[in-house]
């Protein structure tokens, strides 16, 4: 078992999230021990108040009792802290980190509000700009993905790494969105070295435990898209 | 000063430019500060940044480093060792700093340029509110991750230090617009005499525009692209 000892590991998530996915694939990566406490969906446990009083959202990773909050941060912290199991997340090289944050970021801020965006847009017009910017980010990513894998299977080279988990985590997503809007997001023609990487990622043992199954991400998809059709605007 | 290879874009009013700057001062780390039009963007930046086009761009021979959080841990991990860290030591401290300074840019900016950008007084008074609720949240900050010491470095100035650092100015320039102390010593007592301490600092010194030049900035950008009417 990987880690000090005997320190405790928990996190805190739902099995939908791909922000609390990334958390579970860099946990899964390291072989460390933990404890998944789900929460219910619509609800709040009084755990998560306590350790996320700022934002009180998941993933939470709880480690010796010490809250650390936001995916991108608990990967960065799985990745320092179990340093000596299994390959590193982050490259060597600060110049290659560098490039792995500045794309983790331009994800969270770009691509991912324009995946969901896609499912939250009011109206049609919306929709069509959400799918176009998701689009355009996927156009982006691609290129860098030529630029940072150098010819190997992912973002961190011959193993994943913290930009492909940064991004990996959304796969689940995707592919519920290409089936429900009966589009590609990932397109051979288009984005063919995304397409390879998507295929290599979902087929590494520990992603495919921890992203769900397309069809339960669907499912839930149009639940939540009858809550917002039916909810006051959100702030 | 260490001999490398630098240029920074920045422009001189903008906080994310201003923090990185700090930081360069810090470690004692020469470089070219190349000023930006950001409203008539120039060909060096729309190259060295296609991504967002924005300033800073941190040049490093044939390398571009964009966003400024990037940038910083990018100085941390290129010249650890050369002068103060930028990061902290442990793996749970950096988390921290990191979660600060994802808070501080996710929140404080708005928040202040919310005041700037009222309409009305109603919603000057909410923005002012929101502003003070910031900065109490960040004086629990400074508790925790200085520990005591002078700065949310610790003994030396950091990557908190300077991410909440470069906004000093804009938040003296939005107190004297609105008339409102938003940095409170009766409120933030532990924050206020940090800025005095960071503010005698040589990397502010030598970065941080006078409050002047933003005052007037500021007021320029409420008539000409804000739209509002700049108060007396």
């Amino acid at each position: 078992m990987a880690g000090s000892g005997n320190s405790e590991v928990k996190l805190l998530g739902a099995w939908a999230s791909p922000y609390v996915a990334r958390a579970r694939i860099a946990l899964n990566l390291k072989e460390v021990q933990y404890e998944f406490l789900e929460e219910q969906f619509g609800t709040k446990s009084e755990l998560l108040l306590k350790s996320n009083p700022i934002y009180k959202k998941i993933p939470v990773l709880i480690h010796d009792d010490k809250p650390i909050c936001e995916s991108l941060i608990i990967v960065q912290y799985i990745d320092e802290v179990w340093v000596s199991s299994g390959p590193a997340l982050m490259p060597a090289d600060a110049y290659d980190r560098a490039l792995h944050r500045f794309w983790a970021v331009y994800i969270d801020d770009k691509f991912v509000p324009a995946l969901f965006g896609m499912m939250r847009a009011p109206t049609e017009e919306a929709k069509a700009e959400s799918k176009e910017q998701a689009l355009a980010s996927l156009q982006l990513l691609e290129e860098a993905f030529g630029k940072i894998s150098k010819g190997k299977p992912f973002f961190g080279g011959d193993t994943i790494g913290y930009l492909d988990v940064a991004l990996g985590a959304f796969v689940g997503w995707m592919k519920a969105f290409e089936e429900m809007n009966g589009f590609k997001l990932l397109d051979d023609a288009k984005t063919p070295l995304l397409c390879a990487w998507a295929e290599n990622f979902c087929n590494n043992e520990v992603v495919g435990a921890v992203i769900p199954e397309t069809a339960k991400l669907v499912e839930l998809a149009k639940v939540m898209q009858a809550r917002f059709k039916s909810a006051p605007p959100a702030n | 000063m260490a001999e490398c290879d630098l240029k920074l874009l920045g422009m001189w009013a903008s906080p994310f430019v201003i923090r990185v700057r700090m930081m360069l001062e810090e470690k004692g780390l020469s470089y070219e500060y190349i000023e930006q039009d950001v409203f008539n963007k120039s060909e060096l930046l729309l190259k060295h940044n296609p991504t967002y086009q924005k300033v800073p761009v941190l040049i490093h021979g044939d390398r571009d480093i964009c966003e400024s959080l990037v940038i910083l841990e990018y100085i941390d991990e290129n010249w650890f060792g050369i002068g103060p860290p930028v990061l902290p030591a442990t793996p749970y401290e950096r988390a921290i700093a990191r979660f600060w300074a994802a808070y501080i840019e996710d929140k404080l900016l708005l928040s202040f340029i919310g005041i700037l950008r009222a309409a009305t007084e109603e919603v000057k008074a909410e923005k002012i509110a929101e502003t003070h609720t910031i900065l109490e949240m960040l004086e629990g900050a400074f508790k925790k991750c200085s520990a005591g010491k002078g700065f949310f470095g610790g003994d030396s100035i950091g990557y908190l230090d300077v991410t909440l650092g470069s906004y000093l100015t804009w938040i003296k320039a939005a107190e004297r617009i609105s008339g409102a102390k938003l940095l409170d010593e009766t409120k933030m007592p532990l924050l206020v005499e940090w800025e005095k301490r960071f503010l005698a600092a040589d990397c502010a010194k030598k970065t941080l525009p006078s409050v002047d030049q933003l005052e007037k900035h500021a007021r320029n950008l409420q008539v000409t692209r804000w739209k509002v009417a700049s108060a007396n």
